[in-house]
């Protein structure tokens, strides 16, 4: 903060009638935009997979049918993206981390999403669990789309939107943190939005 | 002004500071530069960006991104905006903002959608509208550094007045016979014009982007529906998606 800085003449809107919903530096939109860093990728359903690898006795894995089988949840959650937007109330359909997780022992304290067209993120163990991540196939009660994210993304709502990786296939439970992608680049490690995580050092 | 000690404990932290505004330049009837002196900037590469930062008199606050405009050898920092007619921030900077005042920044932020000159080419960069500022950082720089890198520019506008940087494409591809820039007017076209008049499409990217065989760094910057459109289409004529790096904006409260 540059104490006392006051941009000459500027007053602004003050159109975001939520304020208690949007974290410091976020403005509401009611579009959805979108933003990835490459060509969407366009795998087949017959071709699709979901995995768990890494520090667990065996790794697990669900094809797009045995996927669609899983118990499934809808998720109403407020979401955060670090270029600024947010938007209230999405609605989402998939299946929780947790019961992904379920009979799984593991000595892991960290994840590592990986997805179609090379994207990673991490995030410790303990924000993907207790009801806190899902990968979701369905947005607004339609199936996902590719642009946002179909067949399948990972949803982790308290955390910035870009940890919640598109094209996801797959989480590799480790025992020590590795910076994704966008970690990888400046971005913050974490990632709160309500203590406004968005670069490293923040 | 008021300046703050770099904290000692978080190297590499973006810090706030203000910029001071040398000039604002018109580039289109709705887009102006805005070219900044700032103090202790460290630099950056063609294509990362800043935030910048808001602050009324009560203590309000809002943030926007804005790609940079200058090459790295630039003396000073420009950001090119692009009035939103319904917007918070962009018609503050783009016409209440003049010389003299300051301005809120932090940056450069993003290392993914850059391009420096020992990356080499051919260059193919596609943009939309406003799209093109993160890509005219990379043809300055592309020119102050003396790279030779073959290079294309495939920029969709609404129409000759709406093209952003417009002299100077047109300047830099004169001197240049390695940069061709290649105009598509989507809405309305001047008497005469021989170009292209429609979205971008494969055919298009057929006739302008270098063979997939030539292996082109590809930077995509413009509204959702091109970027989609331009690197789906890209993949489709055999480029190879690790090579095609997209970026996006939309009217989404600028």
């Amino acid at each position: 903060m540059v104490e006392g800085f006051i941009s000459r003449g500027f007053r602004g809107r003050r159109r975001q009638p939520n304020n208690a919903q949007l974290p410091p530096g976020q403005y509401e939109t009611k579009g959805f935009p979108v933003l990835s860093a490459g060509p969407t990728p366009h795998v087949p359903l017959s071709e699709w997979d979901f995995t768990l690898v890494g520090e667990i006795d065996e790794a697990k894995r669900w094809s797009w049918e045995e996927f669609q089988a899983l118990p499934s949840e809808e998720i109403t959650k407020d979401i955060h993206c670090v270029t600024k937007w947010s938007k209230f109330g999405t609605r989402w359909g998939g299946v929780s981390v947790d019961t992904l997780l379920g009979n799984v022992e593991t000595s892991a304290a960290y994840v590592t999403a990986f997805c179609d067209g090379g994207y990673t993120t991490n995030l410790p163990l303990e924000d993907v669990t207790g009801g806190k991540a899902w990968v979701a196939y369905a947005y607004d009660g339609e199936p996902l789309e590719p642009a946002h994210g179909g067949p399948a993304r990972l949803l982790v709502p308290h955390l910035y939107f870009w940890k919640s990786a598109k094209w996801v296939r797959g989480l590799s439970l480790l025992s020590h943190d590795e910076p994704g992608f966008w970690e990888s680049l400046g971005y913050h490690n974490y990632g709160d939005p309500w203590r406004e995580q968005r670069y490293q050092g923040d | 002004m008021a300046t703050q000690p770099r904290p000692a404990a978080q190297p590499g932290r973006l810090l706030w500071r203000v910029g001071e505004v040398f000039e604002v330049v018109e580039e289109t009837p709705t887009t102006k530069s805005l070219v900044l002196s700032v103090p202790g900037w460290e630099g950056h590469k063609a294509g990362q960006h800043v935030d910048v930062r808001l602050t009324a008199e009560d203590g309000y606050q809002v943030q926007r991104s804005y790609s940079i405009a200058s090459a790295p050898e630039d003396e000073r920092l420009a950001i090119t905006v692009d009035r939103i007619e319904d917007g918070e921030v962009s018609p503050y900077l783009t016409e209440d903002l003049m010389a003299g005042d300051g301005l809120e920044l932090r940056g450069p932020i993003g290392g993914y959608f850059v391009w420096e000159r020992g990356l080499g080419g051919p260059l193919l960069l596609v943009a939309g509208g406003s799209g093109v500022v993160p890509l005219m950082a990379m043809l300055r720089h592309r020119a102050a550094s003396g790279s030779g890198a073959p290079a294309k520019l495939l920029f969709s506008s609404r129409s000759q007045e709406e093209v952003i940087y417009r002299d100077e494409l047109e300047r830099l591809a004169e001197a240049d016979e390695k940069l061709e820039v290649v105009h598509t007017l989507t809405r309305s076209q001047p008497e005469g014009w021989e170009g292209y008049a429609r979205r971008i499409d494969e055919e298009m990217l057929r006739e302008v982007a270098p063979s997939p065989s030539e292996e082109p760094l590809t930077f995509i910057c413009g509204p959702t529906p091109l970027v989609e459109a331009t690197a789906a289409a890209l993949v489709e004529l055999g480029h190879d998606p690790a090579g095609v790096k997209t970026e996006r904006f939309g009217p989404t409260g600028g």
